[in-house]
């Protein structure tokens, strides 16, 4: 079988009798398999996963689960159609030979492809301190397993729970917490909530929501150490203000690494920040060439973006990863000449103290804001991002349905300020202001990674816990 | 020739199939000329506009010139009403449609419309049962014996009006409602008169039930919208009764409408309704389609631009009135494969039929659900129905279209 598709019959070869391997029985490899089933592809297809589960949805485990109306393992995805594909289940990928075309597993079986699609995803960062982070008590939330131990640790009704981190997640689990009457401080490191995605001006709006749903927000400090009692429960935080917080649940909310150590030596061109790949998910190497076999999706894969400068973007958003998945398998299973490019515009929603935010297109590039519809103090509004004269991104709070509209601006390179009038305009909305966002050469959101070493297989990441 | 056009459409000769003009239309996205609307005819269009923050839906953004078709918009400035939300931006149109909802769907009232599915099956029974019992099979009229007298008992319990008092809001229901068409040959001055009166008597005698409602409030919507202090506050009397109206009237006018349409285009697609008969469960994807191929509501003839707003190359300059075609773009080609025919089985779907954005049909669960028991109970009850008159003769309205009649006969009705 011939690597790029050429007219001598490989491709119908490969639909027909071909191995596809994918690795991550993910929402992006679930929906990747699908559409290659869609596309004719009768040969081989193995799904690898390092959980003992089949593809699951992550939205709801922090959100419905955490409030105890939903179960986590019923969160199972659902299927578009039957992909008769062979599970290898609760095993994880550890390394990948490029050349002899073989993934192996944790195992010690060999898996052999035409076709690879990687599609790990993240894990959420654990807490820096593995005896800290081994107190009983002590959660990350990202796995079904997660979602359910953290359910149940909630519906035992802890004094008081801690949050290390106040972006989406930990701001949803906090919602949660309150939602369901239990006392919550949040340890966040910026000066406000959902600082690092949104910016300063809506990150003190999401402030507000904290504060008058009765949370006990801390932000401009981290949490240096945990402390256990003598059983290995988890007790107390000690905060870099010197003050101390007594919890006896603690959710370390600092963000998600990428999982690519697997592919360490690998010669694939992936490291912390994901796996490069070009705008058709083609993965790259480490010098920079793209392959043609190995393709990448979802959270794990960091690819340009023609609408943002080509930059390289790698997004942990649901849609995202739907799409993607969807833009690989056609491209796997094409003519070169009938590639895609995966053009999606990136978009994501949170749901928190009974508000629902949205965003499309990428807020943090933006250097101003604007809010065109409602208003910061009703928390009910429509805001754009402006950077260098043009709309790069909009958010909403309860007002979600206005969104296509942004998007199709964004879409368009509309300018910025928008020059247009809109319902609802208030007189807030009629000067742009600093977005506010931190400034990027000073860590302020999530903790301090440093790294090291030159090429992504000896690169390495230290946590720095002070400033 | 767009305004001659736009004539032919809203022409009463052409209600019966209005579709082959919808498709001259489409030949330009967005038409226009002399002093008449700005009519958007294609399905990404018309979806765009339905959710451009730039095009408002209060007639007091449109310049006082133009649009001579519609007549004049002002008159309901001079009313004792205030307009209901249909025709109000947000803020205040985002506070009222909240207000409403509470009592009526989620996140606050999950299960209203579920929850009647027993009472609205009782109904449809009740309906079919006295069609015979009177033993007249050989000549049913399908929208007086049922399409009408369903969705009006509903949206009357729903509120918590007394169905006897059916009669008398049943005239204002329609002059309303006709006030809507945009009739060239109607006398504007006259007709604005005419539905000021009918809106003034229709909101006194809300205003009387709202009264007794406060004093003694039921689990019905009056009710709850005459006494609710929720986080946005209470509803000023007047809200109340132009809200309570609005749904009254959109209760009366629409659903009608979809059941007639429904039924007129399952007995022209028989082999449908037997798979209906057969499956009731297909009433679901059914119904949606009917909302694609045959819309109660044919157009939006009452938004305006804030600004100059550029759609498909033509520039559309603030305060222009513009009227979006809904069921012109639920059969455009480019977005619907095939779309003239009528296909059940159609997977992608999403009709403009309930509109989409922040005016998408508020009553639009309950519409399904009423459509979905009807049709399927017809279809199930029915022994060999057959059209007596096709078509059939339709209501005077170019907006809100349906059959006025639809005569019916059948060898028999099962148990």
């Amino acid at each position: 079988m011939t690597g790029a598709g050429t007219h001598d019959g490989s491709l119908e070869r490969l639909k027909r009798e071909g191995r596809i391997v994918v690795v991550g029985a993910s929402l992006a490899g679930l929906r990747a398999a699908e559409t290659m089933r869609d596309k004719g592809f009768t040969g081989s297809l193995t799904m690898i996963g390092d959980e003992p589960y089949e593809p699951y949805d992550r939205p709801p485990l922090s959100k419905q689960v955490l409030l105890g109306n939903a179960v986590a393992d019923h969160t199972a995805l659902p299927r578009r159609r039957a992909i008769d594909a062979d599970w290898r289940l609760g095993v994880p990928a550890t390394g990948l030979d490029m050349g002899a075309r073989r993934v192996r597993l944790g195992n010690g079986d060999e898996v052999e492809y035409d076709r690879l699609l990687i599609a790990t995803g993240v894990r959420a960062r654990p807490w820096p301190n593995p005896e800290e982070g081994a107190l009983k008590g002590v959660f990350v939330l990202r796995t079904r397993d997660d979602g359910e131990g953290l359910q149940r640790a909630l519906a035992a009704g802890p004094r008081r729970v801690l949050v290390i981190g106040a972006g989406f997640t930990g701001s949803e689990i906090a919602s949660a917490c309150r939602e369901r009457g239990l006392d919550v401080t949040v340890a966040e490191r910026g000066d406000a909530p959902l600082v690092g995605a949104l910016g300063g001006v809506i990150g003190a709006v999401a402030a507000e929501m904290h504060h008058e749903n009765g949370v006990d927000l801390r932000t401009g400090v981290m949490v240096t150490s945990l402390e256990g009692d003598p059983s290995g429960r988890v007790r107390a935080a000690h905060l870099s203000d010197g003050s101390t917080v007594e919890a006896d649940v603690v959710v370390v909310s600092l963000g998600a690494q990428r999982n690519t150590e697997w592919l360490a030596g690998s010669g694939l061109g992936a490291g912390p920040r994901g796996i490069a790949c070009d705008a058709g998910c083609r993965a790259f190497d480490v010098r920079g060439i793209v392959t043609d076999d190995i393709y990448v999706a979802g959270d794990v894969a960091r690819s340009p973006h023609a609408l943002f400068g080509y930059q390289f973007l790698s997004l942990e958003h649901w849609g995202n990863a739907v799409a993607q998945a969807d833009t690989a398998a056609h491209n796997m299973l094409s003519e070169s000449a009938d590639r895609r490019p995966h053009l999606w515009v990136p978009a994501f929603w949170s749901s928190q103290f009974g508000v629902n935010i949205k965003s499309v297109g990428v807020p943090p590039m933006g250097t101003e804001i604007l809010v065109t519809q409602g208003s910061l103090a009703e928390r009910r509004f429509a805001a754009v991002y402006g950077y260098q004269g043009r709309m790069i991104a909009a958010v909403t709070f309860d007002n979600c349905r206005w969104l296509p509209f942004y998007e199709q601006q964004i879409e368009s390179t509309a300018p910025f300020p928008p020059p247009f009038s809109t319902v609802d305009r208030r007189p807030e909305g009629a000067k742009p202001q600093p977005a506010d966002f931190p400034d990027p050469s000073v860590p302020t959101h999530g903790p301090t990674i440093t790294l090291s070493g030159y090429s992504p297989a000896d690169r390495k990441m230290t946590f720095t816990p002070g400033r | 020739m767009s305004q001659a056009l736009l004539r032919e459409i809203i022409d009463y000769a052409n209600r019966a199939n209005p579709y082959p003009l919808y498709e001259e239309l489409r030949k330009t996205p967005v038409s226009h000329d002399g002093d008449g609307p700005y009519v958007v005819s294609t399905y990404y269009e018309i979806h765009s506009l339905l959710h451009d923050p730039r095009i408002s839906s209060d007639a007091k953004n449109l310049k006082a010139t133009g649009d001579d078709l519609l007549g004049d918009q002002s008159d309901e400035e001079g009313t004792t009403l205030p307009p209901s939300f249909l025709k109000l931006d947000p803020p205040d149109h985002d506070r009222l449609r909240r207000m409403t909802n509470r009592p009526f769907g989620p996140p606050h009232a999950p299960h209203r419309v579920h929850d009647m599915r027993d009472e609205l099956g009782g109904l449809v029974t009740g309906l079919i049962d006295g069609i015979r019992e009177t033993g007249q099979l050989d000549r049913i009229d399908l929208v007086d014996q049922f399409a009408y007298p369903f969705p009006v008992t509903v949206i009357c319990r729903l509120l918590g009006i007394p169905r006897e008092d059916e009669p008398r809001f049943h005239v204002w229901a329609e002059t309303l409602a006709a006030s809507l068409d945009p009739d060239p040959d109607a006398d504007p001055t006259k007709r604005g008169k005419g539905s000021m009166d009918a809106r003034m008597e229709l909101g006194m005698y809300l205003a009387g039930l709202i009264e007794e409602r406060r004093k003694n409030p039921g689990d019905d919507m009056l009710s709850q919208l005459a006494t609710a202090d929720g986080p946005d506050g209470a509803m000023t009397t007047m809200e109340a009764l132009s809200t309570s109206a609005l749904l009254l009237i959109a209760g009366h006018e629409t659903t009608v409408n979809l059941i007639t349409n429904g039924m007129l285009t399952l007995l022209r697609f028989p082999d449908v309704l037997q798979r209906l008969r057969e499956d009731p469960d297909l009433a679901v994807p059914i119904v949606e389609e009917l909302l694609r191929y045959e819309p109660p509501v044919q157009l939006l003839p009452q938004r305006t631009t804030l600004s100059d707003v550029e759609v498909a190359g033509v520039t559309i300059p603030k305060g222009a009135s513009v009227w979006l075609m809904l069921a012109s773009g639920n059969r455009d080609p480019k977005r619907f494969e095939d779309p003239d025919r009528f296909d059940p089985d159609r997977k992608d779907i999403q009709h403009l039929g309930l509109g989409s954005g922040i005016h998408s049909c508020f009553g639009a669960p309950l519409a399904r659900q009423e459509a979905q028991l009807a049709l399927s109970e017809l279809a199930r009850r029915l022994e060999n129905p057959r059209l007596l008159e096709d078509p059939p003769q339709y209501r005077q309205n170019s907006v809100l279209r349906g059959p006025r009649h639809l005569q019916v006969a059948c060898d028999g009705i099962r148990g």
